[in-house]
């Protein structure tokens, strides 16, 4: 086992990132830490500064406002660092495709590991969407 | 003056659900003066609603803001069904109130979560947080997603509450009033909340008038404005409730309006459904077939205060221009009174206090200099800047051709 997959064995700590969203999956994401889902149980938690982190968890589309931030952050990040784009937003730009301030997909900005689609995906799809890339992680 | 240290929160920092950032002049533990930025989260929806047909937009607006999204289609469905005149079924306008009061009681739930995590009570955040998911369990059942419902379109509603859901509806309601209600307690009664809350970041009557703050938080302030009650819409004139104001102003204040407007939008959905069952076979729809040329105001009561829709016609089948003002616009200007005077670690409860929701606000793009992070630019540059750029593509055009 490489030092990479042995950082996403176990728990995983998860910054949360809101480029320009809705606040609807911000609030879902909120939602897996409640009891009904409670992700704590699997030693996943949210961490106030991304250089704790090992997952970037990025919702909304990247703003032109907000591209720079997200850039200075994602390089902030301790490598290696997974990057889930969580709902339509950041995966395609969703609805405001057509906006004058949309910055472009999130893969277009910084390297994206998974897509969670959905407008807002529900708290039991972003789970699946975490334990299919550990799965896919674990088996490179 | 002494020295002033500035305290930099955002705009992205633990404390906060979206990026914004406050600046935070402090006099030793003092908050001397504030400032705050916002415009992150611009994404240009009045643009994009002009370029959508008149029932696309409902869709738009829905995203506007996630926790509010019935309170924007409802302003907008208001201000469209204003300019031809539509006169909506009974059976719509009673569906509309029961899905807009839900989203209430929902809203309100988790920002008393919220703000019991910012004053350290991490039990009352996943208290709060356990009773609201019956409640986004319902919205899915109903209208088949736990946010952004989709269930507004012009003239009605797009979906029907069947006899089976409505009393489901009504026994999951039932459930949820008695866990408020000990929610309610355990806030009420705790002295350390009492110690926290009461007596801060205290907004008089005459503050409310001054910043046109609305909502909930005027409301704990002793201003009894209620758009459902003011200017009805829906089914509000239907059902008998009752305002729920406060005279003190502080952040307690705005908790118990909060608590207490639960149980408010609890009995009003309960007779919207009893209506519901004697209006079985009503209609949930009507056909407005064009949208003539003219204005439409629309207002709504959000759980955060009034939202402000202002739609204008040529004809077509798209809106020509629409504007939108949502209700924290209003509230955030407060933080000047709330936040100044106190200290740090009240700054954070006094800020959540307006229960905010910048991705509403933000309506406007601000231009900064680069270079001295000053300087903002005015309309009239923008457009000259942008003149410029035609004229050098234009110049470019010439030299190829």
């Amino acid at each position: 086992m490489g030092l990479k997959e042995f950082c996403f064995k176990k728990s995983l700590w998860v910054f949360h990132l809101s480029a320009g969203s809705c606040n609807n999956c911000d609030i879902e994401i909120l939602d897996l830490l409640t009891p009904r889902y409670d992700i704590e149980r699997f030693g996943m938690k949210l961490v106030g500064s991304i250089r704790h982190a090992d997952v970037l968890l990025v919702t909304g589309i990247v703003t032109n406002k907000t591209k720079s931030r997200v850039l200075e952050i994602y390089s902030q990040a301790s490598k290696p660092v997974l990057v889930i784009a969580i709902g339509a937003c950041p995966c395609t730009g969703g609805i405001f495709t057509s906006s004058y301030n949309f910055a472009g997909p999130l893969d277009k900005v910084i390297p994206v590991d998974a897509y969670i689609p959905g407008c807002p995906p529900k708290p039991e799809a972003m789970l699946a969407g975490v334990v299919k890339l550990l799965k896919s992680k674990n088996r490179e | 003056m002494g020295k002033k240290t500035i305290v930099p929160i955002g705009p992205y920092h633990p404390l906060l659900e979206e990026p914004e950032f406050f600046k935070l002049y402090c006099d030793g533990e003092k908050v001397v003066d504030m400032e705050w930025e916002t415009g992150y989260n611009h994404r240009g929806i009045e643009k994009i609603c002009e370029s959508k047909t008149f029932e696309q937009v409902f869709y738009v607006v829905e995203r506007i803001c996630g926790i509010c999204s019935t309170s924007h289609p409802f302003a907008y469905a208001n201000a469209v069904e204003s300019i031809p005149g539509v006169e909506i079924p009974v059976r719509a306008k009673l569906i509309r109130s029961i899905v807009g009061e839900l989203e209430r009681v929902h809203s309100h739930l988790l920002w008393v979560g919220l703000a019991g995590h910012f004053l350290g009570y991490n039990t009352v955040f996943m208290w709060a947080w356990k009773y609201r998911e019956p409640i986004l369990d319902m919205f899915e059942i109903i209208t088949g997603n736990r946010n952004s419902y989709a269930m507004f379109t012009i003239g009605g509603v797009r979906r029907d509450i069947s006899e089976e859901n409505a009393d489901k509806l009504l026994k999951v309601l039932m459930d949820a009033k008695k866990k408020i209600s000990l929610l309610t307690g355990a806030v009420m009664d705790d002295p350390v909340i009492h110690a926290r809350l009461k007596g801060v970041a205290v907004l008089t009557a005459k503050d409310i008038h001054d910043f046109g703050a609305i909502g909930p938080t005027a409301r704990a302030s002793g201003v009894d404005i209620d758009i459902r009650r003011d200017d009805p819409y829906a089914a509000y004139e239907m059902v008998d409730w009752k305002v729920i104001t406060a005279k003190e102003g502080d952040i307690f204040a705005k908790a118990e309006v909060r608590l207490m407007e639960m149980f408010e939008s609890i009995s009003i959905i309960k007779q919207c459904l009893e209506l519901l069952k004697k209006e079985n076979k009503g209609d949930i729809k009507v056909k407005v077939k064009e949208i003539p040329p003219g204005i439409g105001i629309g207002r709504a009561e959000a759980p955060r205060g009034e939202v402000f829709h202002f739609v204008k016609s040529d004809g077509s089948n798209s809106p020509v221009r629409h504007k939108i003002r949502a209700p924290s616009y209003n509230c955030i200007t407060t933080f000047r009174r709330s936040c100044i005077g106190g200290t740090i670690s009240d700054a954070a409860i006094a800020t959540a206090a307006v229960d905010p929701c910048y991705c509403c606000t933000e309506r406007m793009t601000q231009v900064y200099d680069i270079k001295t992070g000053k300087k903002m630019m005015n309309a009239a540059e923008l457009i000259k800047l942008s003149q410029k750029k035609t004229e050098e593509i234009r110049a470019k055009g010439d030299k190829n051709d």
